[in-house]
């Protein structure tokens, strides 16, 4: 009964990974109580999901006004491009460590460190986007007498769209990735399965990042989805 | 102005990296940490210096360990014990958990590792951790056992054994009459209990803490097994999961303290190095001899202080190997 598996070919793998994810398994370690199965996937995904969402509204909040300020302004663009690179510099698994270490885990804890991953892609794009819509256009709208705030709303945030998403769209793939480890401080979402091999074996972890990508790539068409809803139909692009 | 750009990116992230790492490090040390090196005090053991054979250069070992210092520190002992031996030995340490090191045994991609009689016991063979014997001798005859059906074999126990322990800040087991774990009964409800993510499940662990000692926490929380201390320094966790042959409970011993596992949930467990049949045959009988012979030495004290070498005075694995052979008398 030792824990050995045989090479496996991949489709009885992701057999086994989609058999974990919906039906209970049994483990060694755990002394009879059984692991996996659906009901542990949805408790995980949802802690999973929560965190990405609460991390991202702090993201935005904090970086999207700034970001449209400078972009409007026109002022502090090596602000905003040197913290979109140095943001992609920071690592991951570190930033956890350090934040767990330095102001404690939890949700609370966590939603700051992920929030400081999601910051520069947004704050970055949304300077650049707003900051390429054409002056001409700009120098129109101030020409009919908008006012700043009203030219950034109705001309600038329209036109510059697809660019505030990519950054919204990027941050979120960074944070829902990260908080797949999660369990390292404090909060339970599916990296448990990845981190925990001995407990959920091969399957498990299979699952686990299985799952993931699931999550990953379902807030990817939410997030586009949304975006099509903003962007406006000049920009759009038609066939025929 | 693009050149100041790019200027600026490389210092900004580069600043921002060495933060971070400064940050880590910092954080992983530890305030109070006891002065200066002394010498492992051990009595060197009754083996002698390790005798190189010749014969031995044309067997290669790779010796491989898991995913925490004291595995590493253990590993980097047979690796360079063996070596003096006159094999030709590398070292593959850090493989992962107890299934990943198996895994590596069996496919051949190690030659041995060390591993703890309890988990293997546990992990491998299904046991529950009340069946797992308290005494050394014979939970490695159990091991072996098993082990031997698959090909394997695993050579005696070291003299020191590593059991998990629920661990406290000495004010709190003041505060609440703590002494064995069962006095948390009735307790535990108010406190919260922080363990590695995989503590969750085992019965060896919080499992066995629900279901054989009937308790219920306020609340379990997942941390990094490197944060075990930290967590009860910064007052998040009321009770820890901590390991016996932590530097810091002899260092600190002021600060910091285990309670009694009075029911035995946490089976205790010797190490005992575990390698196929069939490389223990053709490596001859200086491989199992060299690997006992330095392992007389290795008593719960003497890893106590070379787990605080590496954790908590940031010596590497293989410096604190190194020393420990010559200052034992197996090797220089």
């Amino acid at each position: 009964m030792i824990g050995a598996l045989p090479p496996h070919p991949v489709l009885a793998s992701i057999g086994g990974a989609i058999e974990f994810i919906f039906t209970p398994q049994t483990s060694n370690v755990t002394g009879g109580k059984e692991v996996g199965g659906i009901d542990q996937v949805v408790e995980l995904t949802l802690n999973q999901l929560e965190l990405t969402v609460l991390a991202l509204a702090l993201s935005l909040v904090v970086a999207l006004p700034v970001g449209l300020y400078l972009g409007h302004r026109g002022t502090g663009q090596l602000f905003a491009i040197a913290i979109g690179n140095a943001g992609r510099a920071v690592p991951e698994l570190a930033l956890i460590a350090f934040i767990a270490a330095a102001i404690g885990v939890g949700v609370l804890n966590l939603t700051i460190a992920l929030a400081v991953l999601g910051v520069p892609p947004i704050l970055t794009n949304a300077f650049v986007g707003i900051h390429q819509v054409d002056r001409a256009t700009v120098d129109a709208a101030r020409g009919m007498g908008m006012t700043e705030f009203e030219i950034l709303r109705r001309v600038e945030v329209p036109l510059a769209i697809p660019t505030i998403f990519t950054g919204i769209r990027g941050a979120t793939i960074a944070i829902v990735a990260t908080a797949t480890i999660a369990p390292l401080a404090g909060v339970l979402t599916l990296g448990d399965f990845i981190i925990n091999q001995n407990v959920y074996g091969d399957d498990g972890v299979l699952a686990g990042a299985i799952v993931v990508a699931l999550l990953a790539l379902t807030l990817e068409f939410a997030l586009a989805g949304i975006q099509r809803l903003l962007t406006p139909e000049g920009l759009m692009l038609k066939t025929t | 102005m693009r050149i100041d750009q790019t200027k600026l990116r490389m210092v900004l992230a580069g600043v921002l990296a060495l933060a971070l790492a400064l940050g880590v490090a910092a954080c992983g040390s530890d305030d109070d940490t006891t002065g200066g090196s002394t010498a492992a005090e051990t009595d060197g053991g009754e083996g002698g210096a390790i005798v190189s054979n010749p014969a031995n250069g044309k067997v290669n070992l790779t010796i491989g360990s898991k995913n925490f210092p004291e595995q590493e520190i253990l590993g980097e002992i047979y690796a360079q014990a063996l070596a003096a031996a006159g094999y030709t030995v590398k070292s593959d340490l850090n493989l992962g958990s107890e299934t990943v090191a198996l895994k590596s045994v069996e496919s051949g991609a190690i030659s041995g590792y060390p591993e703890y009689a309890s988990t293997a016991l546990t992990s491998f063979f299904g046991l529950e951790p009340e069946e797992v014997p308290a005494d050394a001798t014979e939970a490695w005859e159990k091991a072996n056992e098993e082990f031997e059906k698959e090909g394997l074999t695993a050579f005696e126990p070291t003299p020191l054994a590593s059991a998990n322990a629920v661990g406290t800040l000495k004010k709190t087991a003041e505060k609440y009459e703590l002494e064995d774990v069962s006095d948390l009964e009735g307790v535990s409800k108010e406190l919260s209990l922080y363990g590695s993510p995989e503590c969750r499940q085992r019965i060896d662990c919080l499992a066995g803490l629900e279901k054989l000692y009937g308790l219920k926490f306020k609340s379990f929380n997942p941390v990094d097994i490197g944060l075990r201390y930290t967590v009860l320094e910064k007052g998040q966790a009321d009770l820890s999961i901590l390991f016996t042959t932590d530097p810091q409970l002899s260092a600190e011993s002021d600060k910091f303290v285990i309670l009694e596992d009075d029911k035995e949930v946490f089976p205790a467990g010797n190490v005992i190095f575990v390698t196929e049949k069939a490389t223990a045959e053709k490596a001859g009988p200086d491989y199992e001899k060299t690997i006992l012979q330095v392992q007389e030495g290795l008593t719960l004290e003497v890893m106590q202080e070379l787990d605080a070498r590496v954790e908590l005075e940031k010596q590497t694995p293989k410096e604190a190997a190194a020393s420990y052979l010559e200052s034992a008398g197996y090797t220089g």
